[in-house]
């Protein structure tokens, strides 16, 4: 009995208890319902916006900076495409559990990122690696730690390496900004400008979907220089192996187109690999050939006699005294190596006699020289338009004296780059015209302008190819086949406000083929520090075996067949 | 006692082949439907909220018909058995509880599983139907509305479980144990003056489980609920998330596999806990309604079977786990919204994985067996 009260009792209490939760329940429900309309139809557009900023985000296009070419379309310089992967700390941070997977990954010690993490966490962005193989970033992607992300990056790749290094310059390391070299002086249009455009991204910072593009990108311009990349090899090679050969300290070598002016190469040691700059001092990043000025010796005199030449008192068969071999001027003694006599203009500049020079120069009035000298580029910039290319130097007539005028006339007192001194030679071998030194390659004809008579020109081409016949000083730069016009050098060097007695820059400077110059070059050697230092023992050699490749490789026919046997014989004894 | 013959011939008569099957399953056919239902919209949201992965979805799959057999099994077990049972579970449960405190293991940050060789399982699913049926049998043959001491009792009873679970730390789960003997309590008749008292209690229980129980990461849960935007890259990202999930969808929803936060992996969580932004954002304040629809239609069957029970133990076990199933959805739903803190419970026989679908299907399982109109046979 009692338990069927109590039955019948909480029957209908439960049936009363589950009409009140029905009614809780239904409050329940229409309280989720009201929250459901406030989300979706009320605050639709705001969240609505939430939701795309998550996901839209304006992604950079990354763009190609412009390759450099040589003047036949090899490349010299390219830029390959790479990752970079860079973190969110306070993101990642999250997921510390991935570390030891995240650093695998990255190929680098699990403490060092950690340490890198936790000490950058209130930043929102770190690089965690620079400049990864594709290949092995995705690797790291596919890991999908929130928090890491890629960015596409280019990475400048010289195939050339050290051949091309100097002239080139490079880019910044990580960011394609030209630094040095061609790459700085094009930077404006090598430079990419890379886009932009709005993408539907992950939460991982991948890529889904491309919605619109905002700015295209544009890609840097191609750079087409006037290197040659064969003759720029040669250079190299002949420079290095001299430089080695001779323990000098450095060496340059510039070879010119004559009727262009275009610069086919320009070499240096010591010299570095562009692609791989860490372990090397900045000092070797110096194009020598166009930023160091040095004394140019006797490869000077050939604008000094043609000064002389230009002022109608003298020609090539003009006989100066250079006897008793030394000459006084004020309370300096100048010598030559031996007492030459009474010889002509052709034989000063074969023998190179400082002392014919100088009563020569002191014969002349002092701004006819100057002048000459201008017009043949020293004292100014090539315009080549080289970073930190040197103007050389060149003091005012007014300032030289008769000390001034008869240092001068066998090279010092005087300062030129070897770009300078091979843009004169060209200007030479031209005939007479000046056009200015290019390192973009010239698909016109360059016009240029005259600065001495052609007659004038010749005549000194046809002195300097004394100066390579077996008598001159310049023999070592005679070639087979082709006649070569060139001056040797031997400067001492400027050393404590004195000049040094035992440290010299060996030079060779000349045109060929000397009956109608198609390359000019300049080999300068710094202090070759063997037995030999002469410019003729130590420069003409690298001149002649650059000169005989490029000559070959430009199929410029020989115009000196006919002292073959001659020739031959010097080429034997050079090789010995 | 328990069994009462129900047959009206007319009734037999108009019932289907498939009805009869059911019939003499034990299964009640509307509710079978609806929880069919809600386990179809549940696979076919996995697999988008998967971002459309065909083993998620199979193993949801595989889930639910394993739910399946749990609750068709549990359905044939005479009411009779279950009822001697309970105590016995619910003290296997609680040595259980213990046994994962000394020994469990430790997945996630909280010491929850216990490692069976074979399989790993949550001793504290066991309680979500252990402990309301535990009351229920309890108060069966006990003067209803329960006294004081009873009351205190059944207090104890809950509150050690919940506790234990609490301390794993798992408050999701603590909070469903508490609910569903809450409700039998409710369904009991507690009188309102035990109610209004709890409530009191509230604020300084409240207090204390601020200052002594809850973990640094619980706290944290309560004080971004308050404000996600105070560490909206952190802890408030979730709820954030969540909300723009929703939000986004509108109306009608961006369609099917559709939903940018939870394709593109804005959304956390968005196959396990979140999984109702999915919905929002994929099918809009339409596909949000139809599932809560579904959801009340389940439960309303759930609870009208219930009062169609027979005996006290029945009706108030059938009640406690139709509210316990009912507390699961807004409890979920609630804190998807952003209506709730964030706690760690599951969107029933939607979100992905766990074994809280399995427990709810056998729960479902044994409120069938319980409120089965069946014929004596043989008798």
């Amino acid at each position: 009995m009692m338990r069927s009260e109590s039955r019948a009792f909480s029957q209908e209490q439960f049936r009363a208890r589950v009409r009140f939760v029905l009614v809780l329940l239904v409050l329940t429900a229409l309280t989720l319902l009201a929250r459901a309309v406030q989300l979706q139809f009320v605050e639709q557009d705001f969240l609505e916006k939430q939701g795309d900023a998550r996901y839209t985000r304006i992604a950079k296009i990354s763009a190609v900076r412009g390759s450099i070419y040589d003047r036949n379309g090899e490349a010299l310089a390219a830029s390959t495409p790479v990752d970079s992967v860079w973190a969110s700390p306070p993101e990642l941070i999250r997921a510390a559990d991935q570390f030891p997977r995240l650093a695998e990954a990255l190929n680098r010690d699990k403490k060092w990122l950690e340490q890198l993490v936790t000490s950058n966490l209130n930043r929102e962005f770190i690089y965690l690696v620079r400049h990864m193989r594709p290949s092995d970033a995705q690797q790291v992607a596919e890991l999908k730690i929130p928090g890491v992300y890629l960015l596409r990056e280019y990475q400048r790749f010289y195939p050339a390496g050290e051949v091309t290094g100097h002239v080139l310059g490079f880019t910044k390391k990580y960011d394609d900004i030209g630094q040095e070299g061609l790459e700085l002086a094009y930077d404006h249009s090598l430079g990419a400008e890379p886009g932009a455009k709005r993408v539907i991204q992950d939460r991982y910072g991948r890529t889904v979907e491309d919605i619109e593009s905002i700015r295209p990108p544009r890609p840097g311009a191609p750079l087409i220089t006037s290197i040659d990349l064969r003759i720029q090899y040669l250079a190299y090679r002949e420079l290095k192996a001299a430089v080695q050969q001779h323990n000098a300290k450095a060496g340059s070598v510039v070879v010119l187109d004559v009727d262009t002016g275009e610069v086919l190469a320009m070499a240096n040691q010591p010299a570095y690999n562009p692609n791989d700059r860490d372990q090397v001092s900045p000092a070797r990043y110096r194009n020598r050939a166009a930023t160091d000025i040095f004394e140019p010796g006797s490869s000077i005199k050939p604008f000094i006699a043609a000064a002389a030449l230009a002022s109608g008192r003298y020609h090539s068969d003009s006989i100066i005294d250079t006897s008793p071999g030394f000459v006084k001027v004020g309370v300096n003694t100048f010598r030559d190596r031996t007492n030459l006599g009474p010889v002509s203009l052709t034989t000063i500049i074969s023998k190179s006699s400082n002392v014919g020079m100088a009563k020569l120069a002191l014969s002349l009035p002092p701004d006819l020289i100057y002048e000459t000298l201008r017009g043949f580029g020293f004292g100014q910039v090539t315009g080549s338009g080289f970073p930190g290319e040197s103007a050389g130097l060149l003091n005012h007539h007014s300032h030289w004296k008769r000390i001034g005028t008869a240092s001068i006339s066998f090279g010092y007192g005087v300062s030129v780059t070897a770009l300078q001194l091979a843009h004169a030679y060209a200007i030479l071998g031209a005939g007479g015209i000046r056009r200015p030194v290019t390192l973009r390659r010239v698909d016109e004809p360059v016009v240029g302008e005259r600065v001495i008579d052609a007659r004038v020109a010749a005549e000194m081409l046809r002195m300097m190819e004394s100066v390579v016949s077996e008598e001159g000083t310049g023999n070592r730069a005679a070639l087979v086949g082709y006649r070569v016009a060139g001056k040797t050098g031997t400067a001492w060097k400027a050393e404590n406000g004195g000049y040094s007695t035992h440290k010299y820059m060996a030079v060779f400077a000349g045109v060929v083929p000397a009956s109608r110059p198609k390359l000019a070059a300049v080999v300068v050697i710094d202090e070759p520090s063997g037995q030999k230092y002469y410019g003729g023992e130590v420069a003409a050699p690298v001149f002649a075996n650059i000169m005989a490749g490029a000559l070959r490789l430009l199929g410029v026919p020989p115009d000196g067949l006919e002292q073959l046997p001659e020739t031959t014989l010097v080429q034997a004894h050079r090789g010995l | 006692m328990s069994y009462q013959v129900l047959a009206s011939s007319r009734t037999q008569r108009t019932l289907t082949g498939t009805a009869r099957l059911l019939f003499a399953l034990h299964l009640d056919g509307p509710l079978f439907v609806g929880l069919c239902l809600i386990g179809a919209v549940g696979s076919i949201v996995i697999f988008s909220a998967s971002g459309q992965s065909f083993s998620y979805l199979e193993a949801q799959l595989i889930r639910f018909g394993l739910g399946m057999v749990a609750m068709v099994a549990l359905a044939q077990v005479p009411p009779r058995v279950i009822r001697t049972a309970t105590p016995w579970v619910y003290l296997t449960g609680l040595a259980l509880l213990v046994l994962v405190m000394v020994s469990g293991d430790i997945a996630m940050g909280a010491q929850r599983w216990l490692d069976l060789g074979l399989v790993r399982f949550q001793p504290s699913e066991i309680m979500k139907l252990a402990v309301p049926l535990a009351c229920a049998w309890y108060l069966h043959e006990r003067p209803l509305p329960p006294n004081s001491i009873t009351v205190l009792l059944l207090l104890l009873a809950i509150g050690i479980p919940t506790l234990l679970i609490a301390e794993q730390p798992d408050l999701g789960t603590a909070l469903l144990v508490a609910c569903s003997g809450a409700m039998v309590l409710l369904l009991a008749g507690l009188q309102l003056r035990y109610i209004g008292a709890m409530i009191a209690l509230l604020v300084p229980t409240a207090f204390v489980a601020w200052q002594f129980f809850l973990h640094d990461y619980q706290k944290q849960r309560v004080l971004t609920f308050l404000d996600p935007q105070s560490d909206p890259l952190g802890a408030g990202y979730h709820i954030i998330q969540s909300q723009i999930a929703i939000g986004s969808g509108g109306v009608f929803g961006k369609g099917y596999l559709n939903g940018s936060q939870a394709q593109l992996e804005f959304l956390p969580e968005r196959s396990t806990d979140f999984v109702f932004a999915v919905i929002g954002e994929e099918w809009g304040l339409i596909g949000l309604l139809t599932v809560i629809a579904l959801y009340l239609f389940v439960i309303g069957r759930a609870l009208y079977l219930s009062t169609t029970a027979q005996d006290t133990f029945a009706r108030l076990s059938a009640g406690a786990l139709s509210l316990t199933f009912c507390v699961y959805v807004f409890v979920n739903t609630g804190m998807v919204t952003g209506l709730l803190p964030v706690v760690g419970v599951p969107l029933p026989f939607i979100s992905y994985g766990g074994t809280a679908m399995v427990t709810l299907m056998a729960g479902f399982g044994i409120l069938m067996s319980l409120c089965a109109k069946r014929r004596l046979v043989g008798r």
